[in-house]
């Protein structure tokens, strides 16, 4: 245990000594005060607008940004080690392979939650304390639930991020299956879900269709964040599907954890089979 | 207990064999020096004592258990060819990483440091370090938590001569308090008053093992005598049929050099004493680099 503490401790520091931690904390403040104040200017106005539609807008960036930010910090976890020539050091240490990977998941999954926490616990605050007249407790409900969510969407990322990095041999490979990851769930699935849906017209299982989507992290998380606030009338596009789900949030949240733990299963298993 | 054992060890790698048949074995308090050409099996074999690979057939015990196991593992040091460590920390800090891995006392940071000599650069990156300071943060770390069993595998490189007498210095006094060392170098000269035994791979086969006594009678190379007389061409003629030498070279008017038989080296000397009045006499034992070349020569590699 104190070793794999060890690992997640340096990755932990490194996060701040490069000044990730804090470029990610500003980065998301930043654009969540923004959407908070300047979301509702399409519409004409500028100022708070609404706690659902604030949400969704930031959830909206989110799908964006937290991927590739997770893609981007752990794409290196283990391949960069074995380009910098310190894995082959480290596993002559008292530590397995399993406890190495689960150091660098804690450090690099602690290093997204602070962020994530600071980035949109200070835009959170900021509204409750600037905005005239917001409801505090459904906005800190909200909220929460976003953070959490971007979370664990985020340590999805992580996961599938290693299981590039334990699979290739050089850094700019895995950088490359990462950004294909990333172009896949953000922008391709939804797209081929609706080409699918379309030309279907209909053919398919209409039962089956709604579970397509738990396919993918960032539509199970778009779905936690929109869904909690009405009954799925706000849906849009392949989201609408969601609405024909047989289980609840505590489904949703259930299906993001398994986008967690299958990927980085799968890496563990994979690494244990990278010859040194 | 030995600090190793291997017992018919074979290892291959995409069907290509590369270690076959290889059984060592390594006291404690005993220095090993493990030679061979590139590919030659010297990682390979560092790597299965390690416990980084499994061996495909054989027997292998380190420490008494498992290679690799934890309890194992804490009591191996280990230097690898170009180590490497992560620039962005202090050398103090990348010790400190180290140690906590290893569960090694923390005191050892401050008092390793200043024993391979970086106490003053112990603050800076070590993105700024020479390749011998890096060296040698190598061996600190290796020395972390006092290893029962330490490998260094090239650990003079980049180090100037006065660091490299230090670290024989330093290995000798390890080995004395009961540290088995295994030594991997191609500074074959340099490594040999500090060997207690050598082991030879080459082509993925032990081709030799012992101590350099036994390597010369296993290897029964010629014993190189150098008189040094007035008049060697005389010495010569009157040395001929006394000697039973293998090959005579005379290198000027007064120097001659006779190659002769291990078993044949004493009746030599006795016949050049006898025969003039000689200034000079040097004994050269065939050297570690001599014996590397005739028993990898033997297995087909040559030097």
């Amino acid at each position: 245990m104190s070793s794999i503490w060890s690992i997640a401790r340096k990755e932990l520091s490194d996060s701040l000594r490069n000044r990730w931690l804090l470029a990610i904390s500003l980065v998301f403040a930043t654009l969540a005060m923004g959407i908070a104040w300047f979301g509702a200017a399409a519409s004409g106005s500028i100022g708070y607008g609404n706690t659902p539609a604030t949400i969704a807008s930031l959830a909206s960036l989110g799908i964006f940004l937290i991927p590739l930010i997770a893609l981007l910090l752990a794409y290196d976890a283990i391949v960069g080690e074995d380009e910098g020539g310190t894995l082959l050091l480290l596993l002559t240490y008292p530590l397995t392979r399993g406890q190495l990977l689960l150091g660098k998941f804690l450090g690099h999954g602690l290093t997204l939650a602070l962020a994530t926490a600071l980035g949109f616990g200070l835009a959170g605050l900021a509204i409750a304390l600037l905005v005239d007249g917001v409801a505090v407790a459904p906005l800190l409900e909200a909220l929460l639930r976003f953070i959490l969510s971007s979370v664990l969407l985020g340590w999805g990322f992580v996961a599938l991020a290693y299981l590039a990095s334990v699979r290739v041999s050089e850094k700019p490979v895995a950088a490359g299956i990462a950004l294909g990851v990333w172009f896949l769930f953000v922008l391709v699935f939804d797209l081929v879900l609706l080409g699918i849906l379309v030309a279907s017209k209909g053919a398919f299982n209409p039962d089956l269709l709604p579970w397509l989507l738990l396919l993918n992290p960032t539509d199970i998380y778009r779905l936690l964040n929109i869904v909690a606030f009405s009954d799925g009338g706000e849906l849009t596009g392949v989201l609408s599907l969601g609405a024909d789900l047989p289980f609840g949030p505590w489904g949703l949240w259930l299906a993001l954890a398994v986008w967690t733990v299958v990927p980085f299963t799968a890496a563990w298993a994979l690494f244990l089979k990278r010859r040194l | 207990m030995n600090c190793f054992e291997l017992e018919h060890i074979d290892y291959g790698y995409d069907r290509q064999p590369v270690l076959r048949d290889i059984s060592l074995a390594l006291g404690a308090g005993r220095i090993l020096g493990l030679f061979g050409h590139n590919g030659a099996g010297k990682t390979t074999t560092i790597k299965l004592i390690l416990g980084l690979m499994a061996p495909d057939r054989g027997r292998l015990a380190v420490l008494g258990g498992q290679p690799g196991a934890p309890d194992v593992a804490r009591r191996i040091g280990y230097l690898p060819e170009n180590v490497m460590f992560y620039p962005q920390l202090t050398g103090r800090e990348t010790l400190a990483h180290f140690a906590r891995l290893k569960d090694a006392p923390r005191r050892q940071v401050p008092e390793l440091l200043e024993q391979v000599g970086l106490a003053e650069a112990s603050g800076r990156r070590v993105r700024t370090y020479s390749k011998g300071m890096k060296q040698r943060l190598g061996l600190a770390q290796a020395l972390l938590g006092s290893p029962e069993l330490l490998m260094l595998d090239e650990p003079t490189t980049g180090l100037d001569p006065v660091a490299t007498a230090d670290l024989y210095r330093l290995l000798r006094r390890l080995r004395d308090s009961g540290t088995g060392i295994v030594l991997c170098s191609h500074v074959l000269p340099g490594v040999e008053p500090y060997i207690d035994e050598a082991a030879i791979l080459a082509g993925g086969r032990l081709v030799a093992r012992g101590n350099l006594a036994s390597l010369r009678r296993q290897a029964g190379l010629p014993v190189r005598l150098k008189a040094q007389a007035p008049g060697a061409d005389e010495l010569l003629q009157r040395l001929n049929g006394n000697v039973p030498r293998l090959d005579t070279v005379t290198r000027d008017s007064n120097t001659i050099e006779l190659d002769v038989r291990p078993g044949d080296k004493m009746t030599a000397i006795r016949s050049l004493m006898n025969s003039a009045e000689l200034d000079d006499l040097q004994i050269q034992q065939p050297t570690l680099e001599d014996l590397y070349c005739h028993f990898t020569g033997v297995a087909g590699g040559g030097c």
